[in-house]
């Protein structure tokens, strides 16, 4: 087991190589960023010493190995608009996404998990249709619109919520929800089909048939074995998470590092988007490694070779 | 699927009325089975009306989607105060009418659509193949750069393309192509993991067949349906991915119409004029959710083995 785990451990610098790698090539066909760091009235000579100095001008090995280094010693760069470390920004920014993910999530849980185990219990009954209808629709909204419709009712029309910003837990709500409807889709249907599959097993008819309660036989014999998945899926689900988080985070102004990569797109502001890339691709890799290992403990017979 | 791949190999002489009754016969099936899913059905009208829309939008639009009508500006539907039957669905801030606009619209989602979900696909096919067939360093490197993929969500992806590419429409589909086939290549790998283990296979290869006509002739038409359901479904969620990256600004550029770019013009208007922003959401929604509804019947009707977790 202790193998497995060192070698997807392993596999992770791999990843990132890759990543940097394709991230390197985009930006090198792009073009040096040179025009774009200087003032407009610069001379032809004043461009081509900054080339020289930045080493724009060297083969694209030696570019790409001057990349790496830096990059391995969490050197981005510095940001074209800023000025300062790219990675520094990104990191500045990272607890506000961490936030608005985390309270996305404990909504999705809190919608998600009773609304899975109630429409289990009577498939096709009334909650059953309702919570299946509800998300399909989850899934199909984007969650930008979702978002523009919510600060429509919430907070045009009823004024019970802020449109934007940060601050109180207020602020936190419709950015939350809209994040997080897609998610608790995704986690309502797979506590619901998870659900269905357990109660037809054999020990719970022994169960019902030794006339066990039943809230007994849904939480303890059903759910907790049903947990197992919809753990692991919940926590791959922060991926898309923090792909939501981009857009949302623009419409409602939220000042993390979506808002930040899509200002730095903008920009152009090359060094910030690739450190922003960077981060979201360790944090993910590091996520799936733990839902590896959470398996495996929560999940006894799963055995890797 | 399958049967059909399967004659024609055969290449035997085959009466064509024969042939035209048992396609016939086929797609009296295929429309029983499809009356009996009522979620099925329903998709399957929204996508062929979808299509019917994106194809005839100038003969079905009431107005030019470009057309600015300073006198008209920001008129609410027909049902509210101040609204007109002649623009059923109001009109934009330049007195664009909307709902011309939405049916202009169906033509970029659903070229963008499929486009990019081919692309995708081409892409996730081969390298699925490749991967599956000869496993091993090949099997290794491919699944490697699937998990880097992986690692960047799709959006962010295309985020990063788009920084440095001029927009515009094949760019789109070439980036949201290039940052969805892994989800073809697994599925495939997979398939195809178990297919070359198969008797017929193993067969083939004894004879001297060649690699590429074992994975084209023996393994592709084995997994046509999966491929089938998993182009589906992605249609969809390129649809989205689309429409956020119109709405950002990096995808669709203006004057093209896109359901994205209406929703980013609209969103300044939301406190005044609501429709703007809502119509084109509504729109979006409808049409992913039919693709979903049918895609999702396709699955449990090609995949046996699905059936009952989502009905």
């Amino acid at each position: 087991m202790w193998r497995y785990f060192i070698s997807r451990f392993l596999q992770i610098p791999i990843v990132l190589l890759i990543i940097s790698l394709m991230i390197f090539v985009l930006v090198y066909v792009a073009g040096d960023p040179v025009a774009m760091m200087l003032p407009a009235e610069a001379t032809q000579q004043e461009i081509q010493n900054l080339r020289i100095a930045l080493g724009f001008d060297q083969p694209f090995y030696i570019q790409f190995w001057n990349y790496i280094v830096d990059l391995v010693q969490g050197d981005f760069g510095e940001s074209y608009k800023y000025g300062v470390s790219a990675l520094g920004l990104v990191l500045e920014r990272l607890p506000a996404t961490l936030e608005l993910a985390t309270a996305s999530m404990i909504m999705a849980i809190i919608i998600a998990v009773p609304l899975g185990i109630i429409s289990a219990i009577r498939p096709n009954g009334i909650i059953d249709l309702f919570a299946t209808g509800l998300s399909a629709l989850g899934k199909a909204i984007p969650n930008f619109w979702l978002g523009i419709m919510l600060i429509l009712v919430f907070a045009v029309n009823l004024k019970l919520m802020p449109v934007s910003g940060t601050g109180s837990w207020k602020h936190l709500i419709l950015p939350a929800i809209t994040l997080g409807t897609a998610v608790s889709a995704e986690i309502t249907r797979l506590v619901r089909s998870n659900m269905l599959e357990i109660l037809q097993q054999d020990y719970i008819r022994t169960a019902r048939s030794k006339g066990q309660k039943k809230s007994i036989i849904i939480f303890r014999h059903a759910f907790r074995n049903s947990l197992v998945p919809v753990i692991t899926i919940t926590i791959l689900q922060m991926a898309s998470l923090v792909g939501g988080s981009l857009i949302t985070e623009m419409i409602f102004s939220w000042p993390g590092l979506g808002q930040l990569i899509i200002q730095a797109v903008y920009d152009k502001d090359l060094p910030i988007i690739q450190a922003a890339v960077f981060v979201t691709a360790v944090m993910i890799l590091l996520m799936n490694l733990a839902t590896d290992v959470l398996y495996r403990f929560l999940d006894p017979r799963i055995k890797y070779s | 699927m399958k049967s059909s791949s399967h004659a024609e190999v055969a290449a035997l002489p085959v009466d064509k009325n024969d042939r035209s009754i048992k396609t016939k016969n086929k797609f009296k099936i295929f429309l029983t089975k499809l009356s009996r899913s009522k979620t099925g059905s329903v998709g399957l009208v929204i996508v062929l009306a979808l299509c019917v829309m994106a194809v005839f939008a100038p003969w079905i639009a009431p107005y030019n989607p470009g057309k600015i009508d300073t006198t008209n500006m920001l008129v609410p539907p027909f049902w509210s105060d101040g609204g007109s039957v002649a623009h059923i669905l109001g009109t934009d801030n330049l007195g664009r009418d909307i709902l011309s606009r939405i049916i202009y619209g169906s033509r970029i989602s659903l070229i963008v659509g499929i486009l990019s979900v081919l692309v995708a696909g081409a892409i996730g096919v081969v390298f699925g193949l490749i991967s599956g067939y000869y496993g091993g360093l090949v099997d290794n490197m491919i699944m490697r750069l699937v998990d880097a993929f992986l690692s960047v969500p799709t959006i962010l992806f295309c985020i990063v393309f788009l920084t440095v590419l001029d927009p515009g429409i094949p760019t789109l589909i070439i980036v949201i192509g290039v940052t969805s086939w892994v989800l073809y290549a697994r599925m495939i790998r997979g398939e195809t993991l178990s297919l070359r283990e198969r008797e017929y296979v193993k067969a083939a290869r004894t004879m001297g067949v060649s690699d590429f006509q074992i994975m084209k002739r023996h393994i592709l038409p084995n997994v046509t349906s999966s491929i089938i359901v998993i182009s589906t479904l992605s249609v969809a969620s390129t649809i989205i991915t689309e429409s956020s990256l119109s709405f950002l600004g990096l995808g669709i550029q203006p004057p093209i119409v896109s359901w994205g770019i209406m929703l980013s013009e609209g969103k300044e208007y939301v406190a005044t004029s609501w429709w703007l922003a809502t119509f084109p959401g509504v729109a979006i929604t409808v049409t992913v959710l039919g693709i979903i509804f049918f895609g999702e019947w396709l699955r449990d009707l090609l995949d046996p083995r699905s059936q009952g977790t989502n009905s």
